[in-house]
């Protein structure tokens, strides 16, 4: 009689069908969850929350400014942690989880420099001062780019995992360093420090933030699942091909009988 | 209601936020049916041929 | 440990040997400085002031012009992997080869540096600091972009993703170096804690940077 085995929780999930089938129930509820999070921050941060003492209404922008950044960090750290995971265990699933976050990630940082400089104008007259903490997420940013462009640059799918996989744990290790440099650099210029700070924060204003970040946590974890989805099919798509590319050759090559 | 005199700001950056983040996610789905009816055509052409 | 120095004295040898690959990177380096009050017209206050910073960042670019060939070479002859499989263990193979872009590309960078600042009308109290930040800061440069060099072996567009790739690898480096010119020039008493941040980290990049490039060269040579 066989014996069953049991398996831990991530040795279950790194079977791509159990993924596959769990990811299928699980997506509804993020998505729903997602939108209602979100529903009521936006009614918050617009009728919930009074314009702040020095910033005015424009404190608004900070509800999705802050969250942005937020989300463009934990991704890239949810990238490093599965690429470590890739490299190291060699969890089947993981280089599919760090390929699906790069472009959210990218997009979720692009959205806090566009938000970050929208927010910049009217404090500060010009939509780009580099400011320390908006030049750190600059840099996160074209740390995504080269990922992503890395990823593409090399044909053969598992080397270009791993090798992207090196490039994140690199990128999330000189990462402090380079937030540090740049802190430095402001602090040390003669020229006048701009600091794009978060207003003392009044409970009247910790309400909307937090929960447009719990709302755009969601719907990142909504658009991860999802694009991890998407990248299984198109895998299963490329095994697919191939198998019936040599299924076809191997029919041409039969001898005539 | 009265968003002060920076106003066109903020509604920019929510136009922002929305109009990407929609995109993305219309991107996303539309991909996964993409790859979906690619997977379903090459395996009914497996089945059509295993038939004949 | 004489197979490191082995290593390193047949890549100095091809270095002077191949002349032409630093011959490019100098010049490489005269035309961004002499585009750049071209482009800025002539006033002198401004470039005066953005020298320092226009020499780091000219000399960042050059170097990264060399850095793409790394282990091109060696790569495509198939000796990397006979490096990877000798005594040497393959971590002192970049650290050699690192060291050999060192002393063959940036030194001599760093030795026209001042003579390009004086297109630049660099102020006198500065040269000596900036070669000193040069010195202390190009180590991370060529260990840092060994890094870079060994994930973009492959690729042909080599070129320009490598340079995508370090850009962000070289913001601490260029950041303090600046930084401990200005103090330098200022007087201020920060001096000190920017330039032994930049020695810092070239120590830590000469440390560790071949850690990384070497597993990276080693999932590309299975």
């Amino acid at each position: 009689m066989l014996a069953m085995q049991t398996q831990t929780l991530t040795q279950r999930l790194a079977n791509p069908s159990n993924f596959m089938a769990l990811s299928a129930r699980l997506l509804p509820w993020c998505w729903g969850l997602a939108t209602a999070l979100l529903a009521v921050g936006l009614y918050l941060a617009f009728f919930g929350s009074p314009p702040d003492y020095q910033q005015g209404q424009t404190v608004k922008i900070m509800y999705i400014h802050v969250p942005a950044a937020w989300l463009s960090m934990l991704v890239y750290a949810l990238i490093a942690v599965s690429s470590f995971g890739f490299l190291v265990f060699r969890h089947p699933l993981a280089d599919v989880s760090a390929k699906a976050a790069a472009p959210t990630g990218a997009t979720f940082t692009f959205l806090a420099l566009a938000t970050g400089s929208l927010w910049g104008k009217p404090m500060w007259g010009a939509f780009w001062v580099w400011d320390p903490r908006l030049t750190s997420v600059l840099i996160l940013f074209i740390l995504y780019l080269g990922l992503i462009a890395l990823r593409s640059s090399i044909e053969d799918e598992a080397l270009a995992s791993k090798l992207t996989a090196v490039l994140s744990l690199v990128g999330i290790a000189i990462l402090p360093v380079i937030k540090f440099s740049v802190e430095w650099n402001s602090l040390h210029q003669p020229a006048s420090v701009m600091r794009l700070g978060a207003p003392t924060i009044h409970p009247s204003l910790l309400w909307p933030l937090l929960v447009m970040a719990l709302a755009m946590t969601m719907l990142f974890l909504a658009m991860q699942l999802k694009a991890m989805r998407n990248e299984i099919l198109r895998r299963r798509l490329k095994t697919l091909r191939r198998v019936a590319a040599e299924s076809a050759a191997g029919l041409s090559q039969q001898p005539a009988h | 209601m009265d968003l002060g005199p920076h106003a066109t700001y903020i509604w920019s950056a929510y136009a922002v936020v929305g109009v990407t983040l929609l995109a993305l996610i219309a991107w996303l789905f539309l991909d996964g049916r993409r790859q979906q009816r690619l997977i379903e055509e090459i395996e009914a052409r497996g089945r059509a041929r295993k038939r004949s | 440990m004489s197979a490191f120095w082995q290593l390193l004295r047949r890549d100095l040898l091809i270095a002077w040997k191949e002349g032409g690959n630093i011959g490019v990177a100098l010049g490489f380096y005269l035309v961004v400085i002499v585009l750049l009050p071209l482009g800025l017209g002539p006033d002198l206050n401004l470039i005066t002031r953005i020298a320092p910073g226009t020499l780091w960042i000219a000399l960042l670019l050059s170097a990264l012009l060399s850095l793409g060939r790394l282990f091109e070479a060696d790569f495509e002859d198939g000796s990397l992997e006979v490096l990877a499989t000798g005594t040497l263990p393959l971590e002192a193979v970049v650290a050699a080869k690192a060291l050999a872009h060192w002393l063959s590309t940036a030194l001599p960078l760093i030795a026209v540096a001042p003579a390009l600042g004086l297109l630049l009308n660099l102020p006198p109290e500065a040269y000596g600091v900036l070669v000193a930040t040069m010195l202390a800061g190009t180590p991370a440069v060529s260990f840092l972009g060994a890094i870079g060099a060994a994930l973009t072996v492959r690729t042909r567009r080599g070129g320009l993703l490598i340079g995508l790739l370090l850009l962000p690898l070289f913001v601490p480096t260029l950041i303090f170096g600046i930084a401990s010119i200005g103090a330098a020039l200022t007087g201020t008493d920060s001096f000190w804690p920017s330039f032994l941040i930049l020695i810092a980290i070239s120590l830590a990049a000469m440390a560790l940077a071949p850690l990384a490039a070497a597993g990276a060269l080693r999932l590309q040579l299975q």
